[in-house]
């Protein structure tokens, strides 16, 4: 603790509805362009635009506003990043990730379908702020019905003139493209998802270059998260002080929160960052299952991050740092809650299923570690395994962690390593009693 | 879990599907989707064609659809690309079929926040209504299939059949949809409880205004 | 030129290399598997890992990761030790154990690399995966399941060989290798995937299960089968030769070489003239030495001699045949068997003047009259990686499928003289302008002198760059043409002139029945065609079976080395030559190997010289005004000579490649 003069307490929740982002997040009320409007959006954009490409960057910066998607990235600076005026012709292109696959999250989807006008509205602004020349949202291609309605919101924004030819009278033209995905979580990966809009496979390139020097077509990309994007106008209409007044230092704004698994009731809803978790359950979420006591662990931040055990996480402030310091992160805010009925080695182990099915394939350790390390897995969910195994897996992880060329193999790493570190002794009972008994047989399917 | 896919004998497919080609709508569609991306860059659309196609194909055959042989190579002709680089992308991409599959395609999603919230009841309900995983029901009526994260966890578990979720299912909402589908209904899509879409069930916990009228919250800013 | 410390030792290395060649020029082995030179980068196989400061505080993939100023670099480290040790443990969980029953074994780098940086032991305990063969066509054997998914074949396929036939499909664990649908690649170049590949799931086909690589005697030889030269290795057991692999030559072959050049060599053991044969009574009979030379020596010639040099002759035969010749009172050689008379007043009309490296610079290549992929199928790839880096192609002459992009102009001699302006326009802003003139142009009256002239038109002499050039597909016919194996009128005016004797070194494309009047004498290796219309037939050795000077079609002097004997009674050509001549009375003046390559370097110094020949740059004043359509020489790209059409592998490609045949794979 440092002897600074105490700071004022930061907000941390609840949020109060005007202090929210996405009015419209559970689709009470229409989708449609004049509805939003009624609600804010395009609200004047054209004024949002004037204060200039480098001023946009700036509030988005002061805001402090940090990726949504996952790694947490400061988001004005990723915009600083691309080049200010092209010095070979190359247009600069703005992608953004609507690939929503993460098991756990489920935010983009509300906002897409509930209120896509605020991220086309984010598209121009964020395009115009990084000069790029289109916007392509990458939706994924299981989200069916919330492309259908992407498609006719985007078709509406161009009937009124928000955007293509001069976009909202700014003087800027900006297109907004739709790319649907095909069924492949791979695609959220940044590089791995301008490979598939440019009608490839979804294998995530070697960085160095980076997108924002050769991304999409070759051209200066960036690629941001649906949310950040959509908060964007909001931000500039009310200031990067106010986005700043909700949650802890560097961890700064509101945020859509996933809840999912053994509470009550399961929601998505916009609270401030850094709620405790304790909070953000009682109130939202009708508390856990069984209640508090019946508390096992918790996935904060949707499945790439290692779970956390129910004391840990009880009183924890949900947001980027709070969740590192317990050896987990925020990532997307999918919180999965699972309570003492939970098959826990089963669970995790559903998740290395999951990354060994949608690894591309591209590199080694992914690819072949992901197989493993789920085959492990399932034999120490039935205790078919030796005490040994369990170490050997933990290096297994650690074999892959690291070693990819995306993150991918972190991602299907660290819930393992979560697993071990705070369930060994399941595990250890499992094999010390599949020990004593005859083999379990499965039930083949 | 994932069985290898069975692809159909080339020799029939290429009998059955060689003659393939656009219908009217779906060829402006095509020149619609194509325009969407830089002159040259047209093998961006290739992954739309194929679902487009797919689709084109499920009407044709009164399936949910599949990509026979013939008909990426027809895409892969329209786009100038090798076949080989749209094959590659048809079989990574897991929403194309590769083979032919039912009326009704029933992909319940299996991973671990459905499977918290009892998608093994939902997979206990298509087995008891004779679907089997990686098949089709021998009335050609449905063909079940466990695939990932569909994203809509907070309303788990969940199954996508052909174009629509049905969310917050149970084992015995899960046999009504299947016997609506059946019997040539359309059973209600989205949440099968008492909730809007991801809002608490119940009612909403913010946002009470918005129940009732397209409220502006602008009114209350600072 | 920036600076890095590789383990501590500092060195510059060049701007734009990776901090994988920065460790290769300190000295330090990185083992790698999807990263070849040739190729795009791929940094999937992630065992070049290495530790690079500043950087992430993880091993980097050291083949993608570019070098640059004050890098330090570890390769020796803890964390790069640990970093191998897991890739190689992955790489081998589903890869089979089979090693004693694959074809790789010996020469496989997975298995050089685990004893090198591998654990000791593997700790996976779960069912291996199988993955089912691929069908690759009649080169390349698969056995998926040893594949390690590095892409190599698949960016050689798509990148080199312009066929991108070859793909990855599936994802995860059950990525697969395959050509498409399983169909054979139609490529002349499949074979070199087996040598990219890294691992014993490519192998070669016709070689499967013939020996061991340390069981082969290892040969430095010269190509016959095309007039590029390629530089190969052939690798013999006692008196056969097993296989043939390129070895890297950056002017000629790079590191690859055509399915002709490589699975010729089951040909050599096959339909071979193994004793000396003589006419009797129409039917062609096995006699001595002694016989046949008694039989030429009864032949009453007075002077009227001729010899025509067949298309895979090295300079010494044709030396010796030339000696031989001249010390009988002829004068007539002919080596364009298939009746071209070009004029060859300046050998520099009729090369390739632009060296092969320097083609792929060009900027604007206009092709006339060629099937460049049948013809020379590596010069086809140095287009292929001209137009990577910019190049425009114009084509005049029948459409064909090059692997690339061409703007056809018409099949069309006439438009020679009245090119369309776009190409005069392309010309006129190129650099380092190009002409190719095959085959089917030498072959047309009039279409050389055309040709010729458009090096004006077309500006393609710039300073120190030479773009006129004529595309042989003969090995013998440069040095032939140095050696004077052209007579005016070409072999029509030699069938003409009915020589007494004709001598026929190894000259199987000729239509004998223009010398029905004369004597033919057959010095050569492979019961073809020139052995069936010979009345005496001298076994010879193939290129396999002598050393001897090479010239190819950029005047490239080469040598080849002899790897193994001939078969049989079959003799070097040379001493051959030399014992006839002695029975003929007339004695020719070396009695060794190296005597007869000194006479022939006195006579034409160039060939004593490894390199290129320097023939000058003069343009002779010829015929113009070509018309009508170009054809093109070669009708089977897998049967181009004596050697290949006798060989099974060779005649597979072509039923299945060419002529669509399916072959129903043998069930095991």
């Amino acid at each position: 603790m440092s002897d600074a003069p105490a700071a004022p307490a930061p907000f941390v929740g609840p949020l109060a509805d005007k202090d929210r982002i996405f009015t419209n997040v559970h689709g009470f009320q229409d989708w449609g362009i004049d509805a939003a409007m009624k609600r804010g959006d395009w609200d004047n954009t054209k004024k949002l635009m004037e204060i200039g490409q480098d001023a946009i960057i700036d509030t988005i910066k002061a805001s402090n506003l940090r990726g949504r998607g996952g790694a947490g990235f400061p988001t004005g600076m990723k915009w600083s990043f691309m080049p200010k005026e092209s010095k070979d012709g190359r247009p600069s292109f703005l992608v953004i990730n609507a690939d929503e696959s993460e098991p756990g999250s489920c935010k983009d989807r509300e906002i897409i379908r509930h209120d896509p006008h605020k991220l086309i509205e984010g598209a121009l602004i964020a395009g115009f702020a990084m000069r790029a020349r289109a916007a392509y949202i990458y939706i994924r291609g299981e989200f069916i019905y919330e492309a259908k309605v992407l498609f006719a919101a985007v078709e509406q924004a161009y009937e009124k003139g928000f955007i293509g030819k001069n976009a909202c009278g700014s003087g800027y033209d900006f297109d907004v493209f739709v790319h649907r995905g095909a069924g492949a979580y791979i695609c959220g990966e940044e590089t791995a998802q301008i490979e598939s809009i440019e009608g490839k496979k979804g294998q995530p390139r070697l960085k160095p270059p980076f997108p924002a020097g050769a991304g999409l077509y070759g051209c200066p990309t960036t690629v941001n998260n649906v949310e950040s994007i959509a908060v964007s106008p909001t931000i500039l209409r009310r200031g990067a002080a106010w986005f700043n007044s909700f949650g802890r230092e560097n961890n700064r704004g509101t945020k859509l929160f996933q809840i999912s698994g053994h509470v009550n009731k399961p929601c998505v809803v916009e609270e401030s960052m850094s709620i405790p978790f304790r909070e953000l359950i009682d109130r939202h979420c009708g508390g856990i299952r069984g209640g508090w006591d019946n508390l096992l662990a918790v996935i904060p931040g949707g499945s790439s991050v290692p779970l956390v055990p129910a004391k840990e996480i009880m009183d924890a402030p949900m947001d980027f740092d709070g969740l590192r310091a317990l050896g987990s992160g925020l990532g997307t805010a999918a919180v999965i809650v699972m309570d003492k009925s939970t098959d826990i080695v089963r669970a995790i182990s559903r998740l290395s299923y999951f990354y060994k099915h949608e690894s591309c394939g591209q590199c080694t350790p992914c690819r072949e570690g992901t197989g493993w390390m789920w085959r492990v897995m399932e034999r120490l969910r039935t205790g078919d395994a030796d005490q040994s195994e369990i170490d050997m897996l933990f290096q297994v992880t650690k074999q892959v962690e690291g070693h990819t060329i995306c993150a991918l193999g972190d991602a299907a790493a660290w819930p393992i390593q979560g697993l071990i570190r705070h369930f060994r002794p399941e595990i250890e009972r499992r094999i010390n009693e599949n020990k004593g008994s005859a083999p379990v047989m499965e039930a083949a399917e | 879990m994932a069985d290898a896919v069975h692809i159909p004998d080339e020799a029939e497919t290429r009998a059955r599907w060689g003659a393939f080609e656009w219908t009217a709508e779906n060829a402006e569609q095509a020149k619609k989707v194509i325009a969407r991306y830089p002159a040259g860059r047209q093998q961006s659309a290739v992954m739309p064609l194929l679902d487009l196609a797919q689709r084109q194909v499920g009407a044709e055959t009164q399936t949910n659809g599949w990509l026979p042989v013939p008909v990426m190579e027809y895409i892969g002709r329209q786009l100038d690309m090798p076949y080989m680089r749209v094959y590659e992308v048809a079989t990574f991409y897991t929403m194309y079929n590769l083979a032919p599959v039912g009326r009704y395609h029933v992909q319940v999603c299996g991973t671990t926040p459905c499977m918290l919230r009892g998608s093994d009841d939902v997979f206990a309900a298509c087995k008891n209504k004779g679907l089997v995983k990686g098949g089709t029901t021998p009335d050609g009526l449905f063909t079940l299939t466990e695939v990932e994260c569909l994203g809509a966890c907070a309303n788990a578990p969940m199954v996508q059949i052909n174009d629509d979720n049905f969310e917050d299912l149970t084992y015995d909402s899960t046999v009504a949809i299947l016997e609506t589908l059946a019997a040539g209904g359309q059973p209600k899509i989205g949440p099968q409880i008492d909730r809007q879409t991801s809002a608490p069930e119940g009612g909403p916990t913010t946002l009470k205004e918005m129940v009732t009228e397209n409220h502006d919250y602008r009114g209350d800013w600072a | 030129m920036p600076k890095v410390k590789v383990d501590g030792v500092e060195l510059e290395v060049p701007a734009g290399a990776t901090v994988l060649q920065a460790c290769e020029q300190a000295g330090k082995e990185i083992p790698r598997f999807c990263y070849h030179e040739r190729l795009s980068i791929a940094g999937n196989c992630r065992m070049c890992l290495v530790e690079v400061k500043p950087g992430p505080p993880k091993p980097q993939a050291s083949c993608a990761l570019p070098a640059t100023e004050g890098q330090e670099i570890r390769t020796d480290s803890e964390m790069v030790k640990k970093a191998r040790e897991g890739v190689m443990e992955f790489l081998l969980i589903n890869h089979p154990l089979d090693c004693p029953i694959c074809d790789q074994g010996g020469e496989c780098d997975l298995q050089d690399q685990s004893v090198a940086y591998g654990r000791g032991s593997s700790r996976y305990d779960e069912n291996k995966r199988a993955v089912t063969e691929k069908n690759m066509g009649p080169i390349v054997k698969t056995v998926m399941t040893r594949c390690i998914q590095c892409t190599r074949c698949v960016r050689f396929a798509e990148e080199v060989a312009g066929v991108p036939e070859i793909g990855a499909i599936y994802r995860g664990e059950n990525m697969q290798i395959t050509t498409y649908l399983e169909h054979a690649a139609k490529s002349e170049l499949s074979g070199n995937v087996v040598d990219l590949c890294p691992v014993g799931a490519l192998t070669s086909k016709p070689y499967a299960f013939e020996a061991r690589p340390w069981e082969l005697k290892k040969t430095h030889a010269i190509d016959v089968m095309d007039a590029l030269g390629t530089n190969i290795r052939l690798d013999s057991r006692g008196r056969q030769v097993l296989r043939a692999v390129p070895r890297i030559n950056d002017d000629v072959n790079e590191e690859w070489a055509s399915d002709k050049t490589r699975h010729n060599v089951d040909g050599l053991v096959r339909k071979r003239l193994d004793k000396p044969f003589v006419r009797k009574d129409g039917k062609l009979v096995p006699a001595t030495w002694a016989e046949a030379f008694a039989v030429v020596a009864a032949v009453q010639h007075g002077g009227s001699v001729a010899a025509i040099a067949g298309d895979l002759l090295d300079c010494e035969t044709m030396f010796a045949g030339r000696a031989l010749v001249e010390k009988l009172g002829g004068t007539m050689l002919e080596g364009r068997q298939t009746g071209l008379s070009y004029d060859v007043s300046s050998l520099s009309s009729v090369v390739f003047n632009t060296p092969l490296a320097d083609l792929e610079t060009a900027d604007v290549i206009l092709l006339v009259g060629t099937n460049l992929r049948w013809e020379a199928p590596l010069v086809n790839t140095r287009i292929r990686k001209a137009i990577k880096k910019g190049a425009k192609v114009f084509g005049l002459g029948p459409e064909i499928d090059l692997t690339y992009k061409v703007e056809w102009l018409g099949n069309d001699a006439s438009l020679l003289a009245k090119l369309p302006d776009v190409v005069i326009e392309a010309f006129k802003g190129a650099a380092r302008p190009a002409m190719i003139v095959g085959g089917g142009v030498l072959a047309k009256d009039g279409a050389h002198g055309d040709t010729l002239a458009l090096v004006e038109t077309l500006g393609l002499i710039k300073d120190g760059w030479n773009g006129y050039n004529v595309l042989h597909f003969a090995a013998a016919r440069m040095g032939g043409l140095m050696l004077g194996y052209a007579t005016n009128g070409g072999i029509k005016a030699v069938a003409q002139a009915a020589p007494k004797l004709l001598i026929s070194l190894g000259a199987d494309e000729v239509d004998y029945a223009a010398f029905e009047g004369s004597f033919k004498l057959y010095v050569g290796h492979h019961g073809d065609k020139g052995a069936h219309a010979a009345d005496v037939i001298l076994p010879g050795a193939s290129y396999a079976e002598k050393a001897g000077t090479y010239v190819n079609l950029e005047g490239r002097v080469q040598f080849g080395e002899k790897a193994v004997f001939a078969p049989g009674d079959a003799r070097e050509d040379w001493s051959i030559l030399r014992a006839l001549s002695e029975a003929l009375g007339a004695k020719l003046s070396f009695d060794s190997f190296e005597q007869l390559r000194a006479e022939m370097v006195e006579a034409i110094p160039a060939l004593g010289v490894e390199g290129l020949a320097d023939y000058g740059w003069s343009v002779p004043s010829l015929p113009t005004g070509a018309t009508g359509e170009f054809g093109s020489p070669i009708k089977d790209f897998y049967l181009t000579n004596a050697i290949c059409r006798a060989s099974p592998t060779m005649q597979q490609c072509s039923a299945e490649l060419i002529h669509g045949v399916e072959f129903a794979e043998a069930a095991e």
